[in-house]
Order: C-alpha cells, then structure tokens, then sequence
C-alpha cells in the first residue's frame, strides 16, 4: 500500500481503542488466515514490517471492525474512518467507500445514540408502520426508514440498533415496547410457527426451547446426521445430496448436488458460505431457523465442510437479526468448546470450523457475489459471473454458497439417504419447502409444506385470508402479484413457473382490498431503487426511472400506454443488461401490479 | 529497492513494480528513510547511512554461510569467489547488525528472501551512488546478484534507474571523459582510428576529466575556460560556496541553456537554448537502453535555438564547420561509427517506440536485458565476471558533538532537482522546502512543524524550516535541493566524491540544528 | 548451463462465430476482440485498454448463445464454439437504453463517441419528462490548477477508480461511495483533493469517457470557448523529468501546451504519468508578456 495519508482528523481515545480491541479479538473462527493485529508493525524505528500480503489477509476485518466502531461509538468519525484506515493499511477513501455503502453506518453525529430502524415496507406498511414511525418521530428519538426487516409476521418491526449495548429487534411494535427496549428490554422471540411439531420435518426442533442449547439438540437427534455423513465418504455425502434433487430455497433454485461437487472438484482450500442476509421483502423463515435451531444449521454446515473438503465455513447474516445472531454466535462457540467445531470435529479427523460475519444493512448482498465481496472487506457489488463462485469465490478459492433453509435440508438428506429424501414432495421439487405468510391472513408464520401442496392449502393453513383477498405477492419484491385465480396451482418450482411466477425465498404476502396499491407498489419501487448496489447503468438508472414512472402514472395523470411503452423499456434493459438478479428482478412486481390492474386504472 | 525512492523519483518505473507487486512478488526496502516507496515494501530495513557495503557484505556471507549460493554459476559465470569470500570474513550478523543498526534477523531475512527467490532484481538509486564509496557500493551488489545467478536472465538483474531523461543517451553518445560513442573506448588506438577516419580530425589519446576534475583543476589553475551545456552546477553541486567561487573566478565561463539559471547568470556568453524536449528534434536514451525520438511541438521563445543548431553555429566560426545537418543525418553518421546503434534506423524508431541497444543489425529486435552471456556455455567468449574485493568505510563528514546529526538529500514527487523546470507550475501538493527530521531528534530539540531552525555543517550555516516526519530514524535528517532560491541546501553538503565516478556524496552531510527563536 | 530465456506465453486459438462469421481469437481475448475482429463496431463506456473491466456501463452487451440474460462483450473471455450476435433487434434496443440512461443521467454532450453512439441507436431523449427525471447535479468542484472534477458528467463507469488504485497508481484517493444512484466517485467524506491522498498524476483525467474529469488549461478555455480542437496539433515526444522515458502526447493550441496524455499502447507508460510527466510542461511557456 501507499502511505495511508489520511486527513487531520484524528480519533478519540475511544475510538482507537475500539479499534484496536475490534482487530484484536477478531477471528475466534479462522483458520485460513494467519493472527490478526495491525496490518504494518514496527520494530524500533528500523524495521517495518507491512506489505499486499499481510495487508490482503487483513481487509476483510474492515466490516467487522466498522460495526464494533460504530456499536461502541454510535457512528463513523473521520477520526475513526482514519485509525481504521491506518491500522488496516486500507486507504480511506476505500473505507469509506465500503462504509458508506451501508445503511447501518452513518457520519455524523446522532440526535441520540440509538437508532431506530422503523420497518416501512410492504408487511409492515399495511400493519401501522408509518403511523409508528411518526409517532416515534414526534417523540425526538433517532429515527430511520427501514426496508423489510424479516419480522412481516409480528409486523410493525423495529430494529434499535443501539451503541454500547446489544441490539434488539422489536416485534408487533408499539412506541410503548420500542421505548422499553431503548430502556433495555430485550426480546425473547417465540417460533412463529402454527403447525404443531408433528407436522414438521426442518422445523421439527423450534418448539422446543431446550433444542438452542447443546446438550438439547442432542438430545433431540442432534449431530445423528452428522454421524451418518462421516461413516461415508465425502464423495458419497455429495452423491446423496445430489440424488435427492435439493435446490436451492433462496430463490434461484439451483441444483445443490451440482454446486458441491463443482467445488470438492477443485484444488483447495475450499470455502462454504452460508447466506443468511435474509433480506427479500416478506421473507423471514431462515431467521427462524436461526433463532430456534441454530445447531442444525452448524450440523448441515459441518456436513457440507466435509464432503467438500472445505475447512472455512462462513455465516453472513444480516445485521438487523440480533436475536439470530446471538443464537449462532452461542452455539458456534459452544460447538468448538464441545469439539464439533475445530481441528478434530467430532473426532472424525477433519478440520472444519465457523466464521460468523454480519451484513450493515444491504439487500443486495443476499446477492451471493456481492455478499463475498462484503465479506472479503469490498464494497457489496455484485462481480461478474463467469467465473462463478464453484471455481472462484471467496478470496478467489472454489466456494459453496448455500441458503440457510437449503443447508438445513442436508440433515434431512443424511438421515433418510437422499433417494428416500428425492421420493418426498414432486419429481422435480423434492423435499418440504417453507413459507412465510404474511399480510392479510389470519395466521401469519412460517409454514412447511410438502412440495406440491397447493396455494390454497398453504393459506388455508394458516387460516385463510383476512378481509376480501385481492392479490399474493408471491416470491417478495423480486417477485410478483398474482391473482386469486392462482389459488390452486400447486406451489412446485415447476409449476409456478408453468404460471408465470415465481416461489423466489419463499412468500406469500396476502393481500385484501383495502390496500393502497399505488402506495404499496411504489414502495415496491423505493425499495430497489435504494437497494440497488448501483454498479451497473441499468439497474443504477432503470430502478430510478421506473419510480418516476409510477410517479408520473399515480400523482400526474399520465397515459398509462406511453408509461406502460417505457416501463416495459426500463424492465427489458434491467432483465437483459444488468448485472444480477436484483436488476433482473427490479421490474416484475410492477408490472405484474399493472398487469392485474392493481395500479394505473385499468388491467 | 536498495537506496531508491522510486515510487518518488521514477513513478511511472515503480507502476511496473507494483504490477508486480500484484501478482505476487515480494519487496524488501533498503533505505534509511522508511521512504513512500518503502511503504509498498513487505520489509522496510532502515540502514545507518553510508553502511550499504557492511550490508551488502554481511548479506553476501550470510549466503555462503547457509549455502544459499548458486555454486553452479559461481563455477561457471564468475571468477575470485575466493578472495571475496574472505574479504567478508568479518561480516557475521553480529558485526553488521552493528555496523548498519539492523536487527539480524532481518539482515538474514534479506540474503534468504534475495537467495532463494526463483527470481530476484536489486534496484538502486542515488541512495547507492551519491557516496564517497559510490562505485564501491554498486561492487558490492553486483556481488551479491554473482553469487545466487540473479543476473543476465529474465526477470532477475540488475536494475540502475536513472535519474535524467537522458543521462544513458549523454553516455551513448561519448559524453563521458574515457569513452566515445557508442562507449567504445577513447585509449584504443583501433577505435580512435577509426573515429578519427570518419571525423577527419584527430583525437587524444589520454581521457578528458569529470566534473569534479573539472572543479578540482579550476581550483588548481589549471582549467579557466568552461563551456557548460544544459547543466547548472552553481546550484547543484556539492559545497556550493566554493564551487561557485571556482566558477566565477575563470576567465571565460560560456552557458548554453533554457534559463538564466544561477550559473548563466555567471557568465561571460549566455547561449539560449530550446527545451530539448518539447522544442527540438532529436532523441534520447533512457534506462532500459531504450532509445526514443523527442520531437518539436512548439516554436521556441525569442532567439532560442536548438542545442544542436548552436553547436554547429559554433563549428562554423571554428572553421570549416560541418554545416547544418539535420538531426536525422547526425543520427545516420552516428549508426556508422556506434556498432550498439547500427540496426537502429530512424524509420524503426520511429515505427517501434523505440529501440533497447544493442541493436546491431536492421533485423535486430533489440536487446531487452544485457549480461545474458553469463549463461552461455562458452560465455560468449568473455572472461568469467570478477567478484569484487569491497571495504566499507564510513561516510567522510563525520558525526561528533558540534555536528550531531546526519543530514541526507532526495527528490519528492512533484519537483526535480535544482526546481528549474519544476517550479514552472503550481502543484497542490508542493510543500516547499524543510528539513525533515525524527520525532524523538524534533522533541529533544524543541522544534515542531513550521518551527524555523539555523541549520550547519562544518562549511556553512542557513536557515530552514522544520517538519517532523515520523518515517525518519532518530539521528537522520532529510531534504531536498529543489528549491534552492529559498534554500540553499548545497551550501551545507560536502564536497567528498567517489574517486571512480566523480559522483559527490550528497547523502551524508553532519550537521547541527539550532532552533531559532521567533523575533 | 541452463539458459533460461523470455517465457514465451504460448495461447491456443479459439473459434467464435460473429454474427454468422467465424473469427479466430486468441485464448483469454474476449467477445469485445472478436468482434472488433469480424469488423464490428461496439460501443463502450467503461472499458479501457489499460483498466481491469468493471463492465459496469453494459452498452457493449451482446447475444450470445445459451445465455439466459445479454452478455458484456468488453469482459467475457471468448470460447471455442461460441455463437455471438451483436445486430439483433434485442442487442440494439438494450444499448439504446443503456445510453438513454446514460443521457438522461449524466451530462454527456462532451463525450463525442457517446452523442454519436446516441443518434446511431435512436434512442429517444425526448420522452423523459425533465421535471420528474432525475439527473447527477453535482457542482463542478475546483480545488486546484491542475484539474476540475465535474460529477455532473460523470457516468460512475470506475475507470478513475481504477486508474488510481491497482490497474497503476496504486495511491487509492478516490473510491466510490453510496449506493445506488446515489453512488459518487469520491474522496473519504468527500474531502478535496488536495487534502486527500491524491498526487495528481492525473491518470484517471486520462481514462475519463466524459470529460467529467479535465485539465484544468482545458476547462479553462472552454468556458472561454476557446477550445479548438481541429487547431491543435498532437506531438509524441519524450519526458524530460528522470530516465524512464515515458511518451508525452503534447496537444498544442497556438504555441501552447494544453494538454498531455501518454499513448496507452506504449510499453513504458500504458497511458500512465505522474504529476511531472502530466503538468510539469508549463516551464516552457512561462513566456515573458510580450
């Protein structure tokens, strides 16, 4: 690196200190790089030690290191940017650039140390979010708009994100509970989940409160899937997987059998990376398994390190679950103390162990390049495929990146062997799938269903519709509004896109007639215009333009026809040029929305 | 990086190190000063100043200790690996950690790093060559790159960058007191004759003098008449008093350059020249060999003209002259008597961006690293490459209590030299000029940042602003010689030099620091 | 002896179909070069010679078989076999609205490529509404004599940020910052250059699509509206601060240098200066008024 010329500013004592603790203790779980510390040390005034490498084996404690200076600070000084920018070797101006990219760092100083992260989408539009937010406003506390935040089924959510002491995620918020957890309430989340145990398979375990600790999940059949893995060897772990036909829950449905011996495949090391940046509107079922089944996602994962050969495996969960984050980081630690995590996992001589990374508040690094980059200390943009992550992912080695739902599948694959697991649900979607219903309906949570069970029957579970049901939206924004002439379509990859939809992570967002639907997809276009990463012109433009549109539609009359031409435009240009799936998907919800006539007047 | 900062001095030179850097390569950093191009370095190693060959040395003996040699090359490239092997008896870890202030470790981390590297190349600078030892301390890396067989291979060697633009082009074109063109030497009768039959004119036999010579037989009586083309020794030379004190006492003192710089301005005949660069056409020569046309873009101001157009002016009142060829036909009758030179048509340098000599035949691509003979089953028919016998001695203008402290020079960024030409326009980021020195030196003396201090050494005193820079050792000062309207920092360097290459040692210069107290 | 000599890189050829015809690359050339290859014409933005592709920009998006979405042409390595198109109607009408985002967002009339690639893809500027289309407003930010920084102009393609960091200058004063349209290419906390790690070198003034970044002889004389273009002359010579040659471009408008680049193909400075090579010309104009 050059000379890391920074500004005059310079940090406080505390803010050095959380710096110099925050690259101290970081990396309880690595063990692919060496020790951390500063980036450049000095013996005397003769010898300095420094250089890409040891600045490279750094960089990716830079977000780490910015919510431990934020968490203790309460914001990013320039002072701070500067001693972080210093103790890395990372230039500031690249610190800031990733820092700013981030919604849950800000630059100045606050009205007031903690801040209040007002959930004021979709779900929780239609719960009283606004209402709240204003109220909270009125009140002078520290407020801030907040895309979905994972909680659609105990909507309005607020996430208080607090400095010096643990955040909390607040559920079925009123200005009352949010006040009690800036007092330090903390949250003691209960399973959102209706259907009783028996009728669970992955979330089997989230009733039973025992099951978060250790000796809880063994108790109720924890690491036996682990235990069958080992008794095989790697390939044939990777052989079951891919007999069983699991794909992929977060979206893209991918083959995971294919993605796994892609990377055992290549020379290592090898990474496995978890996606838990849950963060498509309406989506919170990873978030359960989290908070009520930690250990089964560290068993899966622990499976996936051997038959991959994979010592790493990462957790990239996002920022505003602190409830869930608190869970894995207990059962991570608790696992290595037991000898489930470590050199020796288990005993069965192989390394594997956990590495538990949080995102800063950025939907579009559930994108899984963007979200290596974010781990790797890089601004979360997503990188050009090819190469794909199989041969070149984390720090440019073979890398698995698997949904948590996905992960926790492999449990089951293990202990049925993965024909039996292949017979479950349709030829071509096997295995249960979860849902997360939310909106209008009598009973919102997460459900988990045999794949095949129709849309009426998943909303049936749950009680069916509240009010007169106009409209799902199916899959989140990156999905779309379908009509109730759906309902009995069967809820199978194939079938959904036979339909014109997509399942995406998982959502169904119930929707009835007393929806403002301008308002409601407008939001649709908020969310990915502020959510787009930027990086490439269709999306950075196309997501801008197409809000201008519906602006133009709702508040200035114009023709539904020439908007409609250009709408078009906009989501042909973002589904063909862009570089993701965020653009690929920008557009669906709004015209679907149209194309029902749930927006500009006619269908 | 020994003794170079490049990242400074040779920017566009340190991207094509960096794009190693990138892929891989390791950097070690030699410098006193932990330098912006240190920076870069995976290990900054700052020596005491003026101990390069104590390094050098104890790196060498290290290596043969730990068998580290390449004893394949050394049999069969080099010659002496015996006498040197004693002559660095004495440097054991122990003596040289001593002598150059490094920690061992460290100094066995350079010869293990440099040994076993599947490639290697030691860069250097003035940082090796502005010292009384200047030629000795380039002896004592040669030796080092002889030893492992980092040399005459792609991507190893040995790598001088230069400081001018066109400084290899001087030397080219026999600007050097014991060579003719094409570096061919002055004292063999067999290439005098043949200059002599192409030029029509005879040539001595018995080498001219360097510059220092030159200042020595001013003072000695024996020059008094100097014709000094593009060169501004009143400001750039070592213990500038007295040199501009020899320069004004000659007879006749003629300058030809783009400004009336402080020794045009101690002339008897100013001749203005045109910006060789930007005004004229010609071509020069620069670091990797490479021979590049400059051409004219612009019309020069007033009567200026071009060097070349001077010269022949002046050969045409020296009777019978030559005329006024054009420096296309100079470069054509240069091609005819510089073998190095021949293949290079001016059609070719202009088609290829230039040329890497030696370039002897038309179909010749260039040559892109020399020495690659040290390969060669039979060594191209040369004599196996000497090691050298090389004695550290401490730099001349010692250290004691009047003058505690060590003051060396360099270039920044954004100027050049003695700032004629980079005082033209406004950097942002020009600081102008201060000593640069140690926190714990600053803090004893009770001097801060934009302090003003007297600064002397044993031959003058002036007075210079302070900046507290915390990449200097305690003991070293540091500055530069840009801005020599404001400060005349040459006032205070010795004028010691190196007896081979006449090169002064800049870089050492005992000095004391007196805060002075604002009036 | 073991002579080792230049490692000649020996790279296989591959086929690839361009609209219909097969052209040969080389292995690791991308779609971009063949398609030059086959005499094709692709507009781009982002991509530089001499940067690493970011492909952000997307108007040099191409059809290529078995590929769900277009593909960057600039970026993507060609492969044995592949069928590329470039003259579909899918390929025309995405470019077309890369560049009317481009337009509709950035000032651009300064990029002469970009105006032309605008009337040659059709593309309609006329139906954004001005008052509800958001622009980049930025304010011109002068800080200094040598260059200006106008963000209005700026279309985010990266190459500043590249030229400054790895691809050569390793100094890492700018980066971009935000997200979104909100992206800027920036300093930390936007600080001015002059304060920031910036040394001038003027690289990423070099590799600007948009004139975004400009000397500031330049600016200068265009507001003036004094720049001529068709007057200047380019001269290649020689730098003559330190021995490592770099090749200067010198544009000079009435005797006057007003600006200089490097060629980007040469070996020594792939376009590259440092503040010296870049700005340090003006002692040979410093001319006594006359």
């Amino acid at each position: 690196m050059p000379e890391i010329a920074v500004t005059a500013a310079t940090a406080t004592d505390e803010e050095r200190n959380a710096v110099a603790d925050s690259v101290l203790l970081q990396n309880p779980g690595q063990i692919s790089f060496e020790a951390a510390g500063p980036a450049l040390t000095f013996d005397g005034d003769r010898v300095a030690r420094g250089g890409q490498e040891r600045i490279f084996n750094r960089r990716h404690l830079l977000l780490p290191v910015l919510h431990d200076v934020r968490d203790a600070i309460g914001w990013l000084s320039e002072g701070a940017i500067n001693e972080i920018s210093t103790t890395l070797q990372v230039p500031p101006a690249e610190v800031y650039g990733v820092a700013s990219f981030y919604e849950l760092f800000t630059f100045e100083a606050p009205s007031a140390p903690d801040a209040l992260h007002v959930c004021d989408d979709t779900a929780c539009r239609i719960k009283g979010a606004n209402e709240l937010k204003g109220e909270l406003s009125a009140d002078g506390h520290n407020v801030h708009g907040s895309p979905c935040l994972g909680l659609c089924e105990q909507a309005p959510a607020v996430f208080v994100q607090r400095t010096g002491e643990a955040h909390v995620s607040v559920r079925s918020a009123t200005k009352e509970s949010v006040e009690a957890a800036l007092g330090g309430a903390m949250t003691n989340p209960v399973a959102p989940v209706p259907q009783s145990s028996e009728d669970l398979t992955l979330l089997r375990r989230v009733h039973d409160a025992a099951a978060v600790d250790y000796d809880g999940y063994v108790a109720t059949g924890g690491y036996e899937a682990l235990a069958k893995a080992v008794a095989m060897s790697p390939a044939e772990v990777v052989t079951h997987v891919g007999n069983a036909g699991l794909t992929g829950r977060g979206g893209a449905a991918f083959p995971t059998g294919f993605k796994w011996s892609a990377v055992a495949g290549e020379p290592g090391p090898r990474h496995l990376v978890i996606n838990a940046d849950e963060s498509e509107p309406g989506t919170f079922k990873d978030r359960v398994i989290m908070e009520h089944d930690p250990y089964s996602l560290i068993e899966a994962m622990t499976i996936g390190g051997y038959a991959m050969g994979a010592e790493q495996g990462w957790i990239y969960i996002r920022g505003e679950y602190p409830e869930a984050t608190r869970q894995l980081k207990s059962a991570i630690a608790e696992a290595r103390s037991k000898g489930m995590l470590g050199d020796n996992v288990g005993g069965h001589n192989f390394r594997f162990d956990i590495e538990l990374r949080l995102g800063a508040g950025a939907y579009i690094c559930g994108e899984e390049t963007a979200l290596l980059n974010s781990i790797e200390g890089y601004r979360g943009e997503p990188r050009n495929k090819p190469p794909f992550p199989t041969t070149h992912g984390l720090f440019g080695q073979p890398t698995a990146i698997n949904n948590v739902e996905t992960m926790v599948n492999v449990n089951q694959i293990m202990l049925l062997g993965g024909d039996e697991y292949a017979a479950i649900g349709t030829e071509k979607s096997t295995g249960t799938k979860l849902f997360c219903l939310s909106g209008h309906v009598a009973n919102p949570g997460v459900y988990e269903v045999t794949y095949g069970a129709t849309l009426r029957e998943v909303i049936d579970l749950a009680g069916g519709a509240t009010g007169n049901l106009k409209s799902i939206l199916m899959g989140g924004a990156a999905g779309s509004f379908i009509s109730t002439d759906m309902l009995d379509v069967p809820l199978t990859i194939e079938d959904s896109r036979e339909n014109g939809f997509s399942l995406g992570s998982g959502v169904v967002m119930l929707l009835n007639d007393t929806v403002d639907y301008d308002d409601f997809v407008a939001r649709i276009a908020q969310f990915f215009r502020e959510e787009s990463c930027g990086q490439c012109v269709p999306c950075r433009v196309g997501t801008v333009r197409q809000g201008e549109s519906l602006l133009r539609i709702r508040e200035k009359g114009a023709p539904i026809e020439t908007e409609r031409k250009m709408l078009d435009d906009f989501a042909m240009v973002m589904k063909d040029s862009s570089i993701c799936g965020l653009g690929h998907t920008a557009s669906g919800a709004i015209l679907s929305a149209i194309d029902l006539g749930l927006i500009g007047g006619q269908p | 990086m020994w003794g170079s900062n490049a990242r400074e001095a040779h920017p566009i030179f340190f991207h094509h190190a960096l794009a190693g850097v990138r892929n891989g390569a390791k950097m070690i950093a030699v410098d006193p000063r932990r330098s912006q191009t240190a920076k870069f370095a995976d290990l900054w190693m700052g020596l005491n100043v003026g101990t390069d060959i104590a390094l050098a040395n104890g790196v060498g003996k290290y290596i043969l200790d730990n068998n580290l040699q390449n004893d394949e090359f050394i049999a069969h490239s080099t010659q002496n690996i015996d006498e040197y092997r004693e002559s660095i008896e004495e440097w054991t870890l122990a003596r040289t950690s001593e002598v150059t202030g490094l920690p061992e470790y460290a100094i066995a981390e350079l010869a293990e790093t440099y040994a076993t590297a599947e490639s290697a190349q030691i860069c250097w600078t003035l940082g090796i060559t502005e010292h009384h030892t200047g030629a000795e301390n380039v002896m004592a890396l040669c030796n080092l790159s002889l030893l492992t067989g980092h040399v005459g291979r792609y991507g190893s060697g040995l790598v001088p960058v230069r400081g001018q633009n066109n400084v290899q082009g001087g030397g080219d074109m026999g600007a050097l007191p014991n060579k003719l063109t094409g570096f061919q030497d002055v004292a063999n009768d067999e290439i005098r004759a043949k200059f002599e039959a192409a030029w029509d004119c005879t040539i001595p036999a018995t080498p001219g003098k360097h510059l220092t010579l030159m200042f020595e037989a001013m003072e000695k009586g024996e020059l008094t008449t100097v014709f000094c083309i593009g060169e501004n020794p009143a400001d750039s030379e070592a213990d500038i008093n007295h040199a501009r004190a020899l320069l004004t006492g000659l007879d006749m003192l003629v300058v030809q350059d783009i400004f009336l710089t402080r020794t045009a301005e101690l002339a008897d005949v100013v001749l203005p020249a045109s910006a060789g660069w930007a005004e004229a056409e010609g071509t020069v020569t620069n670091s990797e060999r490479r021979v590049q046309r400059v051409r004219k873009a612009l019309d020069p101001p007033g009567d200026a003209k071009d060097d070349l157009e001077i010269i022949n002016m002046i050969a045409e009142r020296m009777q019978p002259g030559w005329g006024n060829p054009s420096p296309e036909e100079m470069w054509d009758e240069l091609r005819t008597v510089s073998p190095m030179h021949t293949g290079m048509s001016w059609e070719r340098l202009e088609d290829e961006g230039g040329l890497q000599w030696p370039c002897p035949t038309l179909d010749h691509p260039g040559t892109l690293y020399l020495h690659g003979w040290l390969w060669e089953d039979d060594l191209g028919g040369r004599e196996p490459a000497p090691f050298t016998v090389n004695v550290w001695r401490p730099h001349v203008d010692e250290l004691n209590d009047d003058y505690p402290l060590l003051m060396t020079t360099g270039r920044v960024l954004d100027s050049y030299n003695t700032g004629v030409q980079s005082d033209g326009y406004n950097s942002p980021i020009r600081s102008g000029e201060a000593l640069d020195m140690s926190p714990t030196d600053a803090e004893r003396l009770g001097l801060a940042t934009g302090d003003r201090a007297e600064v002397s050494s044993r031959r003058a005193t002036i007075e210079m602003s302070i900046r507290v820079q915390p990449d200097l050792p305690e003991g070293l000062c540091f500055t530069t010689y840009h801005f020599a309207d404001t400060t005349d920092t040459n006032q205070l360097t010795i004028e010691a030099w190196d007896k081979k290459s006449g090169t002064a040692e800049f870089k050492a210069t005992a000095i004391n620091v007196k805060p002075l107290v604002a009036a | 002896m073991t002579f080792v000599d230049i490692p000649v890189e020996i790279r296989s050829k591959v086929t690839v179909s361009v609209d219909g015809e097969a052209v040969e690359v080389l292995e690791g050339d991308t779609i971009l070069d063949a398609c030059t290859k086959a005499g094709k014409i692709t507009p781009t933005v982002c991509y530089g010679p001499t940067v690493t592709p970011v492909n952000a920009c997307r108007v040099c998006v191409v059809e290529l078989e078995g590929a769900r979405t277009l593909v960057p042409s600039c970026s993507r390595p060609a492969e044995e076999g592949m069928v590329v198109k470039t003259d579909t109607e899918r390929v025309t009408n995405n470019r077309k609205m890369v560049l009317e985002f481009l337009a509709t967002s950035s000032d651009v009339s300064q990029s002469e490529e970009i105006q032309g690639w605008l009337g040659e893809y059709g593309a309609d500027l006329d139906r954004y509404d001005p008052a509800t289309t958001e622009r980049m407003t930025d304010e011109v930010k002068i800080e200094d004599d040598l260059y200006i920084r106008a963000y209005d102009r700026c279309v985010l393609c990266y190459k500043c940020v590249e030229a400054c960091g790895e691809d050569a200058q390793w100094t890492f004063a700018i980066a971009m910052s935000g997200r979104g349209f909100n992206n800027r290419i920036s300093t930390e906390f936007d600080v001015t250059l002059p304060d920031s790690a910036c040394v001038y070198c003027g690289n990423c003034v070099a590799v600007c699509p948009t004139n975004a970044l400009q000397f500031k002889t330049e600016f200068d004389l265009r507001k003036m509206g004094d720049w001529r273009p068709e007057d200047q002359t380019v001269t290649r010579t020689v730098c003559s601060y330190c021995g490592v040659g770099c090749n200067l471009d010198l544009h000079v408008q009435d005797n006057s240098i007003v600006k200089v680049d490097s060629p980007m193909d040469h070996s020594i400075t792939s376009g590259n200066l440092c503040v010296k090579g870049r700005f340090g010309y003006q002692y040979v104009q410093n001319r006594p008024a006359e």
